[in-house]
């Protein structure tokens, strides 16, 4: 029976540039994300957040250590994965109800289960009387629903979204981080948000990874005890997330720090 | 309250003002295009009226048209003229559907495999730099007077524009898509068929209107360069017989028959595309 255990073990990831040399954007990265569990990373820009999150769906393999869900090793896109990106990914030819149906017809459903479920999982996310919509004619914040719902509409045991929500305005963001939570206490993936926002971060986990500046490795790891259901919008005027965001912040600073210098000196 | 019923009632009055604007507007267009073809079609009347051209050279619209009248009434030495007309949108479209199926394939079929790519990308570079239509002599040749010669004269020149859209469009393929699609779990043929083909496809349908054109062009020109029929045959014996009107009454007919093609690919092109967002250019352009 698979659960959902994330393990990454001394994981190390280079890239050929395109001038021949090599870029290493992860070194020796162990990090463990129990079934069921929300984890959040957060680090500088370039630290190699998103590879991660890359190399847990298979889309890229590591060029040492191990990447394993429920102690095996990833050698491909697994069917358990479900992946948010950052940009829109959703099928620009074909309508709302069509992109969510999507991922159960590949998967060998039937038409009448797939809309069905479809139907179910529009409705899930606010989206009744968008069916037939294209995506083109739907807000920023509407195209996330969609990708939100072609996601979980497969009841994925692994959840990946590198910054959904960077795109969207600070307010929709919120009304996303939460009906996210929703959806995740539904299906209760085991979950890897990638973010560059702190307190994003710190509203919707269990835990904070920190990365430190590129070649990312673990800098630390925050236990986040905030209680849930949480109300994304209003827990940051809480006590103890204001202290968990001091703590983190003064950890995240300093790398924060070294890649803008980095950047600003010019040095990749 | 005031506020609330006078701002409707200003904005009203400046919209009228602005449509009756634009339709003052569209209309100037219009009469100005008037102008330009009476001045075109008058002056070249006139002058040949005149002697100033020659029409022995140059034609008269007015012979033209009664070249084409005609035709149409009294039919062509091969036939009547709907039977030429006919015979050269045949070629054309025969030739039009392969070249297109063709070009097609090989585009996605080379821009999805990078080894394909390699190998045959020098051989495409240099087919393409040769002025095909040249091959329309050979083609004549070896194939007779007959439909194949027009038809692989079409498909040669067809071909080539449709196949590097389809290429391109094949390359330019958003990552996040396949990525995306892959996760679903969408299989390679899943993957080309749902992501490849409909991205690679606003590039394809771009490339139709010039490629029609290009089918019309081989066609005309391989009965140009021998045939029993066709509209080609009607220039080329026309210019054989000291005839301007001729040649002139036949282009105008091909251009009637490419302006009515045209707005079939554009209508196809609207209802394949209808997941587009729309354009936001000013359509009064017209080109």
């Amino acid at each position: 029976m698979s659960q959902g255990t994330i393990e990454l073990r001394g994981v190390t990831k280079r890239f050929r540039t395109p001038d021949g040399g090599t870029h290493t954007a992860l070194r020796d990265l162990d990090l463990t994300i129990e079934p069921g569990e929300f984890c959040a990373i957060v680090g500088p820009t370039g630290c190699g957040k998103s590879t991660t999150a890359t190399l847990i769906a298979g889309l890229e393999m590591p060029s040492a250590g191990e990447v394993l869900v429920d102690d095996a090793p990833v050698t491909g896109i697994g069917r358990q994965t479900g992946f948010v990106f950052q940009n829109d990914a959703v099928l620009p030819w074909k309508s709302v109800v069509d992109n969510v149906a999507a991922g159960p017809l590949f998967r060998g459903q039937t038409r009448s289960q797939a809309y069905g479920k479809a139907r179910d999982w529009l409705r899930r996310v606010g989206l009744v009387g968008f069916e037939d919509r294209y995506p083109h004619q739907l807000s920023g914040g509407m195209r996330k629903r969609v990708a939100l719902a072609q996601s979980f509409i497969n009841e994925p045991r692994i959840l990946l979204l590198d910054e959904p929500f960077s795109a969207l305005d600070v307010q929709t963001r919120q009304i996303m981080s939460d009906e996210l939570l929703a959806l995740w206490d539904v299906v209760r993936p085991s979950v890897v948000f990638i973010t560059h926002d702190l307190e994003e971060a710190i509203a919707l986990a269990d835990k904070v990874v920190v990365l430190s500046a590129g070649p990312g490795t673990v800098k630390a790891v925050y236990p986040i005890d905030l209680p849930r259901p949480r109300k994304v919008q209003e827990i940051r005027f809480e006590q103890r997330f204001v202290d968990l965001y001091h703590q983190i912040w003064t950890t995240l600073r300093d790398e924060v720090q070294i890649a803008y210098e980095r950047q600003t000196t010019g040095a990749a | 309250m005031t506020a609330a019923t006078v701002s409707p009632t200003t904005a009203t009055t400046t919209e009228t003002k602005h449509s009756s604007a634009r339709r003052r507007r569209k209309a100037l267009v219009y009469v100005t295009r008037l102008l330009i073809c009476v001045v075109i079609f008058g002056g070249w009347q006139l002058f040949t009226q005149i002697g100033l051209v020659d029409k022995f050279f140059f034609g008269q619209p007015t012979e033209i048209v009664n070249q084409a009248a005609k035709w149409f009434a009294n039919g062509t030495p091969y036939g009547s003229l709907w039977t030429q007309i006919g015979v050269t949108l045949e070629e054309t479209a025969f030739g039009f559907v392969i070249g297109v199926a063709l070009g097609i394939v090989f585009g996605i079929a080379l821009g999805r495999v990078q080894f394909l790519a390699e190998v045959l990308g020098p051989f495409i570079k240099v087919v393409n730099s040769i002025p095909r239509i040249v091959l329309g002599a050979i083609l004549t040749v070896a194939f007779g007077l007959g439909l194949e010669s027009k038809v692989l004269l079409v498909i040669v020149l067809v071909f080539f524009s449709v196949f590097f859209n389809a290429f391109q469009g094949a390359r330019e393929v958003d990552r996040n898509l396949i990525a995306n699609v892959r996760i679903l779990g969408a299989s390679r043929t899943q993957v080309i068929r749902q992501v490849v083909l409909p991205s690679a496809f606003t590039w394809i349908l771009a490339s139709l209107h010039v490629s029609f054109g290009f089918a019309l062009i081989g066609a005309i020109v391989g009965e140009y360069m021998g045939a029993q029929r066709g509209l080609g045959l009607l220039i080329s014996q026309s210019q054989n017989t000291f005839n301007p009107n001729g040649v002139f009454a036949a282009m105008f007919i091909i251009a009637i028959v490419a302006l009515v093609a045209e707005g079939l690919i554009t209508l196809l092109e609207r209802r394949l595309l209808a997941w587009r967002p729309p354009v936001s250019t000013n359509d009064n352009t017209g080109i």
